[in-house]
């Protein structure tokens, strides 16, 4: 009777969950769906190489595409140094007192922080008292401190999964503490690393608000020449074609052109992180961990 | 005792955080001998092997007073380097824990930092520590395989070479045989013989069989304490402490 009843819910809560993941799934395709069947009549070798023409009502895309490209390098090669660095010393440096434990707190309360406050605040730091003015390399810190928070955390978690024996036994045979960290925790902890930091990076890359302000132009024909210039990006681009352009109905096509290659851009990033964590995982079992 | 002394340690309190893990220890450890560090579970006996070598540093809150001499001199003294000391002091630790790197290169690198750069001396030095720990037989045609592909006696050998390899005065062993099966704990026990002649060597065991068998002087620690120290065949024939004689004679433990 009691074994008939708990087999029940067992079963209903197996439905649920399966009913949970299936609606998640479901909004998933229906998303990709309508921007693949909506961008891809437009897309062209000619869509990715040429700049928006007769006021952006025809043409393509390229400016954007290159000043996502150049702020998302830029945000990686902020964030990525930077949040090793400070994981590195949180996590094998700190002493476990007050004064880390408020950092470490302050840390996950920035991953909260909105990101339009973030791009308030590369007004006040990158353009103005950094003097990059509205630019590439504004928008792209802006950007890059935006991610830090997940690459710190992420960096983290990939040094504690380095078995503290590695570092004893370095430790033991009269390394110093660089020593040990350097030859025997960073390479087995790398690959996490940037996995977290790529995760990161790729969300920074698809945001719009952080580059409002901070250096992304309505329009501009050429590709910029300086990280000083202001640039085009893919997000702000998608949202002046959905909402600021004086024939919304017309672009249509290049907005869901737009959003494609995006999420494209986007997804290749995430692969790339989901790969290399794949190779980690293979490599950690080789390990016998 | 009959050799001269290596090691001291000098009214030795320790703390974790509040918590009190060595009480007023008192050791002399002889060179050129096994000096064995027996007790139950949770005694301290890892706590103490580890100031030998400065490894607790390495666990925040912890405090330490009394003296750890080596030669007459205060390892624990700010001027001293641990790292320096670490060099002097080696370590082989419970679960063998080679490094995920090939069998040459894990006996190598404690070369390496050390700033030894010549290759062929490295190569010189590694066979020759591999051959001191009795290993270079089984593994001289595998030299660059990984060392996570050995059995776990191989495993804590290779770390025994590694530890061999940058020339210590003193070796401390913890619990250096607990996972591994008979065949492989003679053989590092027969090791632990055969390095008495060139090194002092300090080596914590559960096992009483195994400190009657390699030891010259065994110390019983109990709940923090040095119950009793003294020459291993007296301490297992004659104990004088009756905790000593109820531990030794398997009463508890
Ligand atoms: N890092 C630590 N932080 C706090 N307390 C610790 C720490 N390591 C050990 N202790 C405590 O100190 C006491 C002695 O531990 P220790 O590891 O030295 O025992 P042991 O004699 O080596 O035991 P075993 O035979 O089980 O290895 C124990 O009560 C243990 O709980
Ligand atoms: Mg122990």
């Amino acid at each position: 009777m009691k074994a008939g009843s708990s087999r029940i819910i067992e079963w209903l809560g197996f439905w649920a969950l399966r009913a949970c993941m299936g609606f998640v799934a479901l909004i998933l395709v229906i998303v990709f769906y309508d921007i693949i069947t909506k961008g891809i009549g437009i897309i062209s070798w000619q869509f990715l190489t040429q700049p928006p023409l007769d006021g952006m009502t025809k043409g393509g895309i390229f400016p954007a595409l290159i000043g996502t490209l150049f702020v998302t390098i830029i945000a990686g090669l902020l964030a990525v140094p930077l949040g090793m660095g400070c994981a590195i010393h949180l996590n094998e440096y700190a002493r476990d007192n007050g004064l880390t434990r408020f950092i470490r707190m302050s840390i996950r309360n920035l991953s909260g922080v909105p990101s339009i406050v973030y791009g308030l605040f590369g007004v006040a730091l990158f353009v103005e008292a950094a003097h990059f003015g509205t630019s590439i390399l504004a928008a792209g810190c802006t950007l890059g401190l935006m991610t830090l928070p997940v690459t710190i955390t992420a960096s983290e978690e990939a040094l504690k999964t380095v078995p503290r024996a590695y570092r004893e036994g370095a430790l033991a045979l009269g390394a110093t503490k660089w020593q040990s960290i350097w030859g025997n925790v960073l390479p087995y902890a790398v690959p996490g690393m940037l996995t977290g930091a790529i995760l990161g990076i790729s969300r920074a890359a698809g945001e719009t608000a952080p580059i409002l302000f901070t250096g992304a132009a309505f329009f501009l024909p050429d590709i910029p020449n300086s990280v000083f210039s202001q640039f085009m990006a893919l997000p702000y681009h998608l949202y002046i074609m959905s909402t600021q352009h004086h024939n919304i109905v017309l672009v249509r096509p290049i907005a869901y052109g737009t959003a494609l290659v995006l999420i494209v851009l986007v997804f290749t990033l995430n692969l790339a992180a989901v790969i290399m964590r794949y190779n980690l995982r293979k490599k950690g079992i080789a390990h016998g961990q | 005792m009959d050799n001269k002394i290596r090691m001291k340690a000098e009214n030795v309190d320790f703390f974790y955080g509040r918590q009190q893990a060595l009480k007023g220890i008192h050791l002399d450890i002889a060179s050129n001998a096994v000096t064995a560090i027996i007790g139950p579970s949770g005694c301290g006996k890892s706590t103490f092997i580890r100031l030998l070598n400065r490894m607790h540093e390495l666990v925040p809150n912890a405090v330490l007073t009394g003296r750890i001499l080596l030669d007459g001199k205060d390892i624990i003294a700010p001027d001293v380097d641990a790292v320096d000391l670490r060099r002097r002091v080696g370590m082989v630790f419970q679960k063998p824990n080679p490094f995920p790197k090939s069998i040459f290169e894990n006996v190598a690198y404690g070369l390496q930092i050390n700033g030894m750069k010549d290759k062929g001396k490295i190569e010189e030095r590694v066979i020759e520590s591999l051959k001191k720990a009795a290993l270079w037989d089984e593994v001289k045609h595998r030299l660059h395989d990984s060392a996570l592909g050995m059995s776990g006696g191989q495993q804590q050998r290779l770390c025994i070479a590694r530890c061999l390899a940058i020339e210590p005065e003193v070796i401390l062993f913890d619990e250096p045989c607990a996972s591994l099966d008979p065949i492989s704990t003679h053989k590092v026990e027969a090791l632990i013989l055969e390095l008495k002649k060139d090194y002092t060597i300090v080596i914590v065991t559960h096992n009483m069989q195994q400190a009657a068998r390699v030891s010259d002087y065994t110390g019983f620690f109990y709940m923090g304490e040095m119950v009793e120290f003294g020459r291993t065949e007296v301490m297992f024939t004659r104990p004088r402490d009756k905790r000593t004689e109820d531990y030794i004679t398997g009463r508890f433990g």
